[in-house]
């Protein structure tokens, strides 16, 4: 298994500079010479040549890529940005720690709503309550998000004004744009607790423990709860994916000042060093969340675990063997 | 101690066996009279079929033209001359809304159409092939995974700019993966299967093999993950032309028109409210099919 998780962790390495590559390419793909947005529209030649000198336009696209990828795995250096001339990795670590509280926040509490919802579903199916979770549940994953977004600006900050409509300060502010980014979420993880659950109670050791006669809550809890968990950790790396797209939205919507925001800003002013840091540092926050939720997952799952240990037993004689 | 198997039950078997052939003819029927007995899943689909006329004919459902703007009728709310009211062109917002889904419907079709042609082909291949071939296509897959699908269509988007081609080539491209990895495991799911074997032993072509026995019977999650897909596609639509990287002002695409009513929130709220419920209600319906297509195509998870 440590075997398993190290290799994982190599893993890291070239998904990192795969990603480079592939927001490398678009930079490159993109039309329109990127010295035309570092230099006013009448500059001369000379002072065109100059900023495409001092941002290393210059040189070839395979040189450029090489010292990219070196920046980063070495200094963390993201670039430097066309419109002010900052190192974007500066800019977007200031700015990353609130996009990345707002993703947590909104995944931790749309699994608090989702689970006891979906085991609840599950435990009583077919019954009113299924059946409301489920429709509402329905209804979250069909609501867009960015509309979502704007009736709850609508009804509590425009009509009610209980809850700030922009910026980040305070616990109140971060209300909306959680329920925002939660809303599909809660939806989804509902929906994936309770097919899951569903399936664990028809299992025979849930059958064998009730006829013991341990109690229900004990099964649903003990015997249930945590076999069914299996499925919605694996959903969760995923759902902290359309989250991190959700905040995006999000700081947009609610003038957050996190890397979503700093990034639709880039793309307007089109300084594309600034777009691509923002998207090279959520893709790689996304691949560090993936890899724990494997390890997290490989831990867990004591199938995982068996077949580990029954591969390593293999190995290990097909070695004694040769 | 097991009992014979006498001549006489074997007679009670067939006659089991015909009954059962009798009354339903292929699985793909059968599926069907689960699918229409699920009242969600109809109501989903007379939905969809309402707003696929609507979008055929939007001439004559609309009362005023997509673009016809009205400086006497600025921001009114709805009422009946206008039932959704007017954006502050005067443009007739129903109007817009009904024209609208000549936009997102096709948009979210052809997006998903495409990210499964091509994701399903390396999936074919990867599941077919199986080894390195299978290795290789899902190392590079899990490398574009790794950039969150609305991410990566926001950084195409931003690389290749605005519009409608754009957007498309945005969303097919960021949904590839995902959908290569559908097609891989339901081909893989069957490729073991006996009659696979058979195809082979008698000589099939691996694109024999593939397209004429082994898509047709990994259809039915394929189909499925299609209808999700497409409310997903639709909803990313409209969330990247409210941030405007997809379909910009003056067509009246649901987002876009979300976007541009964004600044009346305080005053004329009715703006913002419709174009919205269009999405949710596309999106609701495909959803509906697709929760009752699922349960008529894989009855054991009901």
């Amino acid at each position: 298994m440590l075997r398993y998780i190290l290799k994982r962790i190599l893993w890291m390495i070239p998904v990192v500079i795969g990603v480079l590559l592939i927001v490398f390419t678009l930079s490159v793909i993109t039309p329109g010479d990127p010295v035309d947005n570092m230099v006013g529209p009448d500059a001369t030649v000379e002072a065109r040549e100059a900023a495409r000198e001092e941002m290393g336009l210059n040189q070839p696209v395979y040189v450029r890529f090489v010292k990219y990828v070196w920046g980063v795995f070495t200094r963390l250096d993201l670039g430097t940005s066309y419109s002010n001339r900052q190192p974007v990795a500066k800019e977007i670590m200031h700015r990353f720690p609130v996009t990345l509280k707002l993703t947590l926040a909104s995944v931790i509490v749309a699994l608090a709503i989702a689970l006891p919802l979906g085991v609840l579903s599950a435990v009583k199916q077919y019954s009113w309550v299924d059946n409301i979770t489920m429709a509402s549940a329905l209804f979250f994953v069909s609501i867009p998000q960015f509309w979502f977004a704007l009736m709850l600006l609508l009804i509590f900050s425009v009509k009610l004004q209980i809850l700030p409509a922009s910026g980040i300060n305070g616990i109140r502010s971060w209300i909306l744009p959680v329920a925002m980014i939660g809303v599909g979420n809660v939806g989804n993880l509902a929906r994936v607790t309770r097919s899951s659950m569903l399936e664990v109670i028809r299992q025979d050791y849930i059958r064998t423990a009730r006829a013991k006669g341990q109690r229900k809550s004990v099964v649903i809890f003990k015997h249930g709860l945590r076999n069914a968990l299996m499925p919605v950790i694996a959903n969760v790396g995923n759902t902290i994916g359309v989250s991190l797209g959700g905040a995006v939205v999000a700081e947009s919507i609610f003038s957050i000042p996190g890397v979503g925001q700093f990034m639709l800003n880039a793309i307007n002013s089109r300084d594309w060093p600034s777009v691509q840091g923002g998207i090279v540092v959520l893709a790689i926050t996304f691949s560090i969340v993936m890899l724990l939720v494997d390890i997290v997952y490989t831990i867990v799952d004591p199938r995982l675990k068996t077949e580990f240990q029954a591969r390593a037993k293999t190995k290990r004689k097909k070695g004694a063997a040769a | 101690m097991a009992k014979r198997y006498t001549p006489a039950m074997e007679k009670l078997d067939r006659k089991k066996v015909r009954n059962k052939s009798a009354m339903s003819t292929s699985p793909a029927k059968e599926a069907w009279i689960r699918l229409k007995r699920n009242r969600l899943a109809v109501a989903g689909m007379i939905i969809l079929l309402l707003l696929i006329l609507t979008a055929i004919f939007a001439d004559f459902i609309a009362p005023y033209g997509i673009d016809e703007q009205n400086y006497s009728d600025v921001l009114q709310a709805p009422s009946l001359k206008h039932l959704f009211g007017t954006d502050n062109y005067g443009r007739d917002i129903f109007s817009r809304v009904v024209y609208g889904t000549r936009i997102s419907l096709p948009i979210g079709f052809i997006c998903v159409f495409l990210a499964y042609l091509f994701g399903g082909i390396l999936g074919a291949i990867a599941a077919y092939y199986g080894g390195r071939a299978d290795m290789v296509i899902m190392r590079i897959l899990d490398i574009f995974q790794s950039i969150p699908p609305m991410l990566m269509a926001i950084a195409i988007a931003a690389s290749l700019g605005t519009g409608v081609v754009n957007l498309v080539i945005a969303i097919s491209v960021s949904t590839m993966p995902a959908r290569a990895r559908i097609v891989r495991a339901a081909i893989l799911s069957v490729k073991n299967s006996d009659y696979i074997e058979s195809a082979r032993s008698v000589g099939a072509s691996s694109r024999r093999q593939l397209l004429k026995y082994m898509l047709p019977n990994a259809l039915g999650p394929i189909l499925t993950n299609v209808t999700f897909s497409i409310a997903t596609a639709i909803l990313t639509v409209s969330s990247m032309s409210y941030l405007g990287l997809g379909i910009a002002a003056p067509t009246p695409e649901w987002g876009s028109m979300l976007s541009a009513g964004r600044s009346f929130i305080r005053t004329s709220p009715h703006i913002l409210i419709f174009p919205g419920v269009a999405i949710m209600i596309t999106v609701l319906a495909l959803n509906l099919f697709g929760d009752g297509l699922r349960d008529a195509l894989d009855p054991r998870l009901k």
